[in-house]
Formats: structure tokens, sequence, C-alpha cells
């Protein structure tokens, strides 16, 4: 397989396309532009579809329509995008409609600044909109696991009948970094959608239709508990992270995304250093990888530290409760766009333990 | 080995395209490379940046506060960056636009009229691959011959202005020895 040095956005594209991606719709924002313009031209090349909506709302209420039909259908957008795409996003979960949606985060709230951040932990894994609906959450940490992660998506969209959400930055998405890229995903592999898509009207009436109103609570207590159930089997399944240096671990640091790789270069400076460091690095963000921070040595290991590109930061009440407040939670973080230094981590890993 | 290298100018420079170009032969000749350009309301006469960092090991962080190597294409990049020079670093000064000096006794400066080499090949377009040369010669980073053809690799698409890069990347060369 031939490797590219490749940026994100695009390697994230083309990863959709070979993914089984046959429909995006998309409007434009930084720092995600990339890949609608790379869409635009390469799915008219394998018989897709590319729309740039008039608005973030017409497009992914597109991808709601289309995705319906049973095509694999991708948006992305950034940050304040998704705030746009948030009501959508909710009537896709609510229907349990597949579908991939990319946020290339940048710094915020509101406009913010272009640049990548992760003020978007909340707005991602935890309350997308109202209604208390999750979606499937994945954050990558180089271009290669992005490309990975988004070609995977589909299948995991296909197979829960949810959206997955990639949670990455300006940072990742505008990098070029090599990636071997995966390949086009032969369609009779895919997962059928024949058992739920909508297909043509009958006149007998029994064509399928999305609904996302109930007309009793009694109703929608039946698809509220089916999706309580669905993010307890995600839980169980789905939780993945990776573990670097931590098998003799005597100082732990925890980052996701860019941070993630940031503060891996951080644990190798500090292992030169002499100090034993190990990083937890979350891929899945929903589920959230509990069971990463139970190998931890709770009877050696005191504190933590986060690593964040937010203030204020969001990602660690989640290790908070997946460490069950039994830790020292020191923060480092950076805001509004400024990328994290791997010196900064060094320097305050040091003078904290 | 990490080394990370930023090179700054003008917009329309050709600034991210060295960087690029740099990034794709790194990896090609097996390294590990990302390449970030800074990127925001940038515009043609304005500032650009970018940074690439090379190394043998998986990659942190794209960009870096202290430099292993700057190439500065205009003045107001070296006053910008030209203090996150590590000791022993190179600095990569663009002479026909850039007045001021090294101060620093622990960075290696080299001081090429890339416009004025470019101008006296044709084409003053070719300063940013006067001065890739340069950089190449400057750290040795990798070897000539398999940049010079990834570079033509590269540039493929104009086929009429490859001998001229050629001719304006050995002169780079030839300008820090």
């Amino acid at each position: 397989m031939s490797k590219e040095f490749i940026k994100g956005n695009e390697a994230m594209a083309e990863a959709a396309v070979r993914g089984g991606c046959r429909f995006f719709a998309g409007y434009p924002i930084t720092p995600q532009n990339d890949i609608p313009e790379y869409l635009s031209k390469r799915l008219f090349e394998v018989g897709g579809t590319f729309i740039q909506g008039e608005s973030e709302i017409a497009s992914i209420n597109m991808v709601y329509g289309v995705a319906a039909t049973g095509v694999r259908s991708m948006t992305s957008s950034s940050s304040p995008g998704l705030a746009l795409k948030s009501e959508g996003i909710s009537f896709i979960a609510g229907s349990r409609i597949p579908a991939v949606i990319i946020n290339v985060a940048r710094g915020g709230p509101a406009l913010g600044t272009i640049q990548g951040a992760q003020q978007d932990y909340f707005a991602s894994a935890k309350a997308i909109a109202p209604g208390g609906f999750r979606c499937f959450v994945v954050s990558p940490s180089t271009v290669q696991e992005a490309a990975d992660l988004v070609y995977e998506a589909f299948e995991i969209a296909d197979k829960y009948r949810t959206p997955v959400y990639v949670l990455t930055d300006g940072v990742i998405g505008n990098m070029m970094e090599i990636v071997e890229l995966p390949p086009m995903r032969d369609p009779e592999e895919m997962l059928s959608s024949d058992a739920w898509r909508i297909t043509k009207y009958n006149d007998d009436s029994s064509a399928r239709q999305f609904s996302t109103y109930r007309p009793t609570g009694e109703m929608l207590t039946v698809d509220n508990i089916a999706m309580a159930e669905l993010y307890e089997e995600w839980q169980e399944k789905e939780q993945r992270w990776e573990a670097f240096m931590m098998e003799d671990a005597e100082v732990v640091l925890t980052a996701y995304g860019s941070a993630g790789r940031i503060a891996k270069s951080a644990v190798k400076e500090l292992r030169a250093q002499g100090i034993k460091a190990g990083l937890i690095r979350p891929i899945t963000l929903f589920p959230f990888p509990n069971k990463a921070y139970e190998n931890i040595n709770y009877d050696k290991i005191d504190k933590i530290f986060v690593v964040e590109m937010s203030i204020p930061p969001q990602f660690v009440y989640d290790v908070e409760l997946a460490t069950k407040s039994q830790l020292d939670y020191i923060n480092i973080n950076t805001s509004g766009g400024v990328i994290v230094e791997t010196e900064s981590i060094v320097d305050k890993v040091k003078e904290s333990m | 080995m990490e080394k990370s290298l930023l090179i700054a100018g003008f917009g329309g420079q050709g600034i991210m395209l060295i960087g690029k170009m740099l990034g794709f032969a790194a990896s090609k000749a097996g390294m590990n490379a990302t390449f970030y350009p800074s990127y925001g309301a940038e515009q043609r006469g304005g500032t650009a940046n970018c940074t690439v960092i090379i190394g043998d090991d998986e990659i942190g962080s794209p960009v870096s506060r202290r430099l292993d190597t700057l190439i500065a294409m205009n003045e107001p990049s070296f006053v910008r960056f030209v203090d996150r020079m590590k000791k022993g670093g190179v600095v990569i000064v663009n002479s026909s636009l850039v007045q001021s000096k090294v101060e620093d006794k622990d960075v290696k400066a080299f001081y090429i009229p890339a416009n004025d080499l470019a101008q006296e090949l044709g084409s003053v377009q070719v300063a940013n691959i006067i001065v890739l040369g340069a950089y190449i010669a400057a750290t040795g980073i990798l070897d000539a011959e398999f940049a010079k053809q990834v570079i033509a690799e590269q540039l493929g698409r104009k086929p009429e202005m490859l001998e001229l890069n050629m001719q304006a990347f050995d002169k780079g060369m030839a300008a820090v020895k």
C-alpha cells in the first residue's frame, strides 16, 4: 500500500469515499473547507453526489433525507457551523439513521477563532442538541488515525444505526502527515440497509417512514429506553483508547485528540529526563473509555495531569468520573486556538511532582 | 532525531510550497514529517509561515517554540522569529530583503541574496527554491540528489519551469558553500 503525505482534511475526505460515502452536503467554514473542496470533485468520480447547501441547516437536513434512503452520507463543519447543524443531528439520532458528521473544531464560543481548539467537548460528547441523545464520538490524534476513524465511522454508523461524530480540530485538519489510506471498500461487504431504509411510497401505505414525533409519553419512553440500551452496549463493547508507557508509569497524563499527540511527546521527553511518565489517550469520547482508567495503580498514583486545549476545561470532568474522584486533577490548558506546547506540559508536570 | 524548521515570508513567496515539498521529500526518504501552515486572514503581500518537523520517531506537536532552523524570506519574519532559535541552530536569511543580521553567536547564519540570485536566473519566482537548496546544503537533513528528484516530481505539472527550478536549487546549494 502506498503512503501519502497528505493534509488531515483531505485524508478524512478520501477515507470517507473509500469507506462508502456517496453523498455529502456542507456549507463553507474554516478550518474544514478542504473536506467539501476535495469531495466536490472526488465524489463525482465514484458516482456519488456532492451538494454545497445554501446553509448548514439545509446541508444537515439533506444528509438526513439521503441517509434515510440507505446511502452512506456525511457532512462536515467547524464549531459554529455545528451549532446550526445540531437540530438536524438530533433528528438523525431520533430517527435512528446512520450518518457521519465531522467537526474540525476551532476556538469558541460563537465565531471565536479559526485556529484549532478543543472547546467543543461538551457540545460533541455530551449534548449536541436537546433530548438526551448521544452520538458515537471518536477523536483522532494523527492524520492516519483521522483517516482510519472516518473510514470505520460508516461501519459503526450502519451497525448501530446512529450518527457517528468525528471530533477533530484545525490542527489535525490542516496538518500534513504521512498516511496509508485504507482500501476502497467493496459495496458487497457493506452492511445492508434493506431492513430499515426508506423505499418508494406504496399505495397500500406500507411504505416505511421515519418520524421523531410521538403522540404519547409512553411511546417516546420506548424509544428512549432503546437509546439507553444502545449506549450501554457501546459502553460495554466499544470503549477505545491508547495506553502509552503506562505499565510502569509513576506519573500519569491524559489527553485526547491533537492534545493527545503533544502529551505523548511530553511523556517521551519526561522519560528522557528520567521521569516514568505514561499517557492515557481516549479515542472514543462517547463511549468514554472508563476501563482505561481502571488500570491505574491507585495505591501509588495520587494525581493525574489533564492536558486539554480548552479553558475552562471540559474533558477533565469525564476523567474525574472515570477515576471516581480518587485523584488530584492538575489541568494543563491552552484555549482559543493556541496550541499547547510540549515544553509547558513537561515544565508543569515537573513543578507539580 | 527531530528537527523543527519554520519558513516565513510574504504571502506569494512560495513559503507553503517549499514547506510541503520538504515534508513530502522527508516522508519519501522514510522519515516522519509534519507540515503545518499558519492560516487565517492571509493574503498576497501579508506574512505567511509554516512549520515543518522532520524526525525518525512519531512526531508530537506540529509546531515548536524552539527552532532548529529558520528560513526568513523577509524582514518582518526575521524580526519575529529569530529569537526562537536553539543554540547551534541555522538561519537561512534572504539577504535581498532582510537587512538585519543574526546577533546570537551560537546561531549559524547564511545570508543568501535569494531574490537577486533568482533574478539572475530569469525569474524572481524561484527565490523559494534557492533557499530550499541552501537549507538542504546547510543542514544535510536530506540527500541533495534525492531532494532534487522529489522536487522534480512535485513540480512535474510545470515541465517548462523544471529546468529553471533545478538551476535555482543548485544555485542555492552553492551559495552556502
